[in-house]
């Protein structure tokens, strides 16, 4: 059983993906269009269309006899010339690495790390390399963390549900026109699996990107926090309140307006009223 | 005593003037130059063959072995150690002190006893075992009476220690006093004294190593020593309180014996002792055993001075009240730039490209110099330095302001750093084994790890698994900043350069520091 994944970054030591020190692994694709995706090149996989080829300054990428870019890890230069002009939400600095090798990444920063993050992307569309990841993880005691938009149910899959210890979900709006406008989904699905890990203490954090002319945030962050609440004493829920910011989002979407602070410590004084002990903003 | 020459003595005199008439030195500042000038006049050590030619020079023009400033004449050890724990015991009949009752008498005994003990400096570099010296009183009043004791007697110290090579120790085991104190030092972001928290994997609690880290994300200190390394080095058991082992931590990181101390503290500057060399096999095998040889015998005509002429021990009441043992003193053999050394070799080798802490044969040839150094060491011996076998201790110094283009001990250049954290960690881990007296490295941290402090956490519970001696954080936006292992303010610089006196004689040794070793330029983590 080997399982693989594309793999666009790992960061080796991160102090903002869950508790403590960890190793983050993100992971290509997504099935969701957020407008304000801030890293929009994580979305789609690599078509070959080679338009990023003749921009490569450090000769990373070749397209090969059969069509395909070839990406060469070791010759890269991490400028991100690639993905500025992939016309295509994708990058082609991607790595396809099995469960096994990607663990091999990570075991390298123990004994400094307590666990792992998988996040994307979406992480969840890589169901059982994530199981297999996780389970080598569990091995040596690394804590394993979900960052997901909460569409699958986790519930169906036990090999990747008994080896994950919990999970960060994304409550992108509480209104599911809302949810829709904003990453042509309906959100059913991702609040009732996040009432379940909830109920389960698996649930760890929920954040909500506050975007004022997209999400109408009072009612997501209010509505969110009071339905976390009866569950806080099986796991300390912490709720995040992100600003929206225009860096690294499409351009089309670049001209929203980010929330102003009071508007954001209203948000977080909310949370708090309904039950939340810890909010985060950021 | 050999004679010296009029001209000597005539320039001396001349610097003498200019510290009488500086406009920023303070009084105290004056005084202690003045006593430094005049001892430079002394010629009583029985100086080894060969030193003249690697010490009496500037840093810039080849110096190889440098004494710091310890003197012609040493009137006392440089870092002196004391027993303060006995003296909470037995009080002091010099000082006509009785053993302190409650907190009040136990601040102020401390204060007193700090006006006495001598060192390079003149100030104490080692305040005491303070959360284990003080836990003993702390409930004798409410929490909030021993709040505001606490945070009077760190003022007192910070006003009246006047130089931040000063050094207080808390932990491994978490207690009252440990945690107010971390609360205070959080409060006051004063230079003054340094703090070195004590961290055992088992006996420090994730709440106190959690309370450390927000106070040095704060105000740069605590710094974190891995206690059960420390702990293996120096025997003796618990003198400094129970769990807490027989070494202390004073000065700037220097792990020292307690009751005892070091008599004195030289280094080799590998930079420049590597221009000497033809090349690497050139450096261990010939020109730098021969540098080691030299260092060591002025060492040893130093010690033997302090020793057996200047009658410190026979008189001073420390000595003869039993709070320091002559038998419980080593010496700190010091070394800067390593990484200079291996760089200029490896060049010399024609490897220009492959530099200290980056490229796997660099970085080896470092460890082959430790290794000629420490294998040195083992061999040396000295009769008055029983407590670490007849040996030096080796020491990673941290540097001096008019460094230029030396990096301390054996740290990667600063502007070098490796991209990555874990690997700067993993390079740093193969040296600090060899340092009993101490290193360190130093870390400013972005400030959105205020908001995770475990991740520090993890950090330094991981160093401390790979053999990681000792490690200071900072936060790149606070103002009480640590230099190379002494603190000091930022704001105060910035009164220094604007030519105001300021009351810390480390600021101005911060000031060059800021120029000539590019601290301010640390790679942010």
């Amino acid at each position: 059983m080997t399982h693989r994944a594309p793999v666009n970054r790992i960061i080796r030591f991160s102090s903002v993906d869950g508790p403590g020190n960890r190793t983050v692994v993100f992971l290509q694709g997504c099935n969701y269009n957020c407008r304000y995706c801030h890293n929009p090149e994580t979305r789609a996989l690599c078509c070959h269309c080679g338009d990023c080829v003749a921009h490569c300054p450090a000769g990373a990428l070749k397209k090969d006899a059969d069509g395909h870019v070839l990406y060469a890890y070791e010759a890269c230069v991490f400028c991100d010339a690639c993905i500025r002009v992939c016309p295509h939400d994708a990058s082609p600095r991607i790595r396809s690495l099995t469960a096994k090798e990607t663990f091999e990444e990570i075991e390298k920063q123990i004994p400094y790390i307590r666990g792992v993050t998988v996040s994307g992307g979406e992480c969840t569309l890589y169901p059982s390399y994530l199981a297999e990841l996780f389970r080598l993880c569990k091995e040596l005691s690394l804590e394993t963390l979900l960052d997901t938009n909460g569409t699958l149910d986790l519930f169906s899959r036990p090999a990747l549900f008994d080896v994950t210890d919990g999970v960060m979900l994304d409550v992108k709006a509480w209104d599911a026109r809302v949810h829709r406008a904003l990453t042509d989904h309906g959100n059913g699905d991702v609040l009732r699996h996040m009432i379940a890990l909830a109920e389960c203490g698996k649930l760890h954090e929920v954040r909500t990107v506050v975007m004022p002319e997209m999400v109408d945030a009072e009612r997501t962050v209010r509505q969110t926090a009071r339905a976390l609440a009866p569950y806080l004493h099986l796991y300390p829920v912490r709720y995040k309140i992100i600003a929206f910011r225009p860096a690294g989002v499409r351009k089309e979407y670049a001209s929203f307006a980010t929330p102003d602070p009071p508007y954001l410590a209203y948000l977080s004084d909310l949370a708090k009223s309904e039950g939340m002990r810890e909010v985060i903003l950021i | 005593m050999r004679e010296i020459s009029m001209e000597r003595v005539n320039a001396t005199r001349e610097k003498m003037l200019d510290v009488v008439k500086s406009p920023t030195l303070t009084h105290a500042q004056k005084v202690a130059n003045m006593a430094n000038l005049a001892d430079s006049l002394l010629e009583v050590l029985d100086l080894p063959e060969g030193l003249s030619g690697l010490l009496d020079k500037e840093i810039t023009d080849g110096q190889c072995i440098c004494d710091l400033s310890e003197g012609h004449a040493p009137l006392r050890p440089r870092y002196i150690v004391p027993d303060y724990a006995r003296f909470m015991k037995e009080g002091s009949a010099f000082l006509e002190l009785p053993p302190p009752s409650d907190l009040y008498e136990a601040i102020n005994s401390l204060l007193i006893l700090y006006k006495h003990v001598p060192s390079v400096t003149n100030f104490p570099v080692y305040v005491g075992q303070l959360d284990t010296l003080l836990e003993p009183f702390i409930n004798d009043v409410d929490e909030e009476t021993a709040h505001r004791l606490i945070r009077l007697f760190f003022t007192h110290m910070d006003r009246t220690i006047l130089d931040s090579f000063s050094h207080a120790n808390i932990g491994p085991s978490p207690t009252k006093a440990g945690r107010i104190i971390l609360d205070v030092v959080g409060e006051l972001e004063d230079a003054v004294p340094n703090l070195t928290m004590k961290v055992d994997p088992l006996l420090t609690t994730d709440e106190f190593l959690a309370a450390g880290i927000k106070a040095a994300l704060h105000t740069a200190k605590p710094s974190f020593a891995n206690h059960p390394m420390f702990d293996r080095e120096f025997p003796g058991g618990d003198l400094c309180g129970k769990d807490q082992g027989a070494y202390v931590i004073a000065s700037c990181y220097n792990g020292l014996p307690y009751g005892g101390g070091s008599f004195t503290l030289c280094r080799l500057i590998l930079g420049n002792i590597a221009k000497r060399a033809k090349d690497a096999d050139d450096y261990c095998t010939r020109v730098l055993p021969e540098v080691l040889d030299v260092m060591a015998r002025y060492m040893d005509a130093r010690i033997r001075f302090i020793v057996e002429e200047s009658g410190f021990f026979e008189n001073n009441f420390l000595a003869k009240e039993g709070l320091i043992h002559k038998d419980r003193f080593s010496a700190m053999f010091g070394l800067v730039g390593l990484a200079e050394a291996v760089n200029d070799l490896m060049a010399k080798e024609g490897k220009a490209e492959k530099r200290f802490g980056h490229d796997e044969e660099a970085t080896a040839l470092g460890v082959r110099i430790m290794d000629v150094i420490d294998a040195f060491n083992k061999e040396h011996r000295n009769p008055y330095c029983t407590i670490s076998g007849g040996h030096f201790l080796l020491h990673a110094q941290v540097g001096i302001a008019s460094d230029i283009d030396v990096s301390p001990g054996t740290r990667i250049p600063i502007g070098e750093e490796p991209e990555e954290l874990i690997d700067h960690l993993r390079v740093l881990m193969r040296f600090h084994k060899y340092f009993p007296s101490g290193t360190g490295d130093i870390f400013p941290i972005d400030v959105t790890v205020h908001r995770n402090p475990d991740y520090v956490a993890d950090i330094i519970r991981g160093a401390m698994k790979e053999g990681i001696r000792y490690l200071s954080f900072y936060s790149a936006d606070s103002d009480v900043i640590r230099i190379t292992g002494y603190l000091v303010k930022r704001s105060e610089i910035d009164k220094l350069e604007d030519g105001k006196n300021v009351k810390h004689d480390t600021t101005a040794l911060g000031m060059g520091a800021k120029h000539n070793g590019k601290i301010l330029e640390r790679k942010v983590r």
